[in-house]
């Protein structure tokens, strides 16, 4: 299902993500979001320099780092059994298009329940001044056998 | 821009019912870049022991928290947002799936003028998504 010796392990930086206005649309269109993520001209009336991303939006900048836990063979992880269990998004910025991303992931805990296991990871997003713009905290169940 | 001092607890500040079809999950999948099977095609997801295609649990807990965004006017006041997954929503090849979402002010924070909505994400009359709490800054 997964190594318990991953737990503790942190993963590489990723490398470095451009947030594209029009991904920011094309994210928001798919999710039902509104105007401050699809219109410019309202964006910037709310302050921002470009438009803001919808909140989950972090997810595609989690799932970077997700793939190098599945990539790497010592975490022995089976994605074809793994269950989305919990997840959480804690901002110390907005995220706007035009932010240079990149992410660092923690594998905070593994515990065994019922046959599965419920992995949790922290995924840390910094901006390109090195500072933290948002924590995405993700618990992915891996099903027994 | 809400004011906390217009607020109290229990007070539902937005409803709004969403209508997902398949073609809502073929564009998360390729605005997320999620294109597990599982979110297309029948025959895969009966493989796997799921009585058909289900939407993305990130596409039903991106589109929950919209209502609250639309009362905030802005995205970025969301400070947190958390969801447990707790349910399957079903999407059938030719019938949309009707998810009925409910905003209410569950805690007040006069002192840092924050507010915690909680989320209730209906779906064939069984709640989706659990523990959903929404932090925002008004």
């Amino acid at each position: 299902m997964v190594n318990p010796d991953i737990q503790g392990k942190v993963y590489p930086r990723t490398a470095a993500y451009l947030v594209g206005r029009e991904k920011v649309r094309e994210f928001a269109k798919a999710v039902f979001a509104g105007p401050e993520s699809l219109d410019l001209d309202h964006a910037k009336s709310l302050g921002h320099a470009d438009l803001v991303v919808p909140p989950t939006f972090p997810v595609v900048i989690q799932e970077q780092s997700l793939a190098l836990v599945i990539n790497d063979p010592a975490a022995e992880f089976d994605f074809s059994r793994v269950v989305h269990g919990e997840q959480k998004f804690s901002f110390r910025r907005p995220i706007i298009a035009g932010d240079l991303l990149t992410s660092e992931l923690n594998v905070v805990s593994i515990k065994s329940l019922g046959g599965n296991h419920m992995v949790t990871f922290d995924t840390q997003i910094f901006d390109d001044k090195e500072d933290l713009v948002c924590i995405a905290t993700s618990t992915l169940v891996v099903r027994g056998e | 821009m809400p004011k906390i001092e217009e607020l109290e607890i229990g007070q539902i500040i937005a409803t709004k019912e969403f209508s997902i079809t398949r073609d809502s999950l073929v564009r998360y999948s390729g605005a997320s870049g999620d294109f597990n099977p599982i979110h297309y095609r029948d025959d895969i997801a009966q493989s796997v022991g799921l009585p058909g295609v289900l939407a993305h649990g990130m596409l039903t807990m991106g589109m929950a928290i919209q209502p609250v965004v639309s009362w905030l006017g802005d995205s970025s006041k969301v400070i947190e947002y958390g969801v447990r997954f707790t349910k399957p929503v079903l999407v059938s090849a030719n019938e949309p799936s009707a998810v009925l979402v409910t905003a209410t002010v569950a805690v007040l924070n006069p002192e840092n003028n924050q507010v915690r909505i909680d989320l209730t994400t209906t779906f064939q009359d069984t709640n989706v998504l659990g523990k959903a709490q929404v932090l925002v800054q008004l």
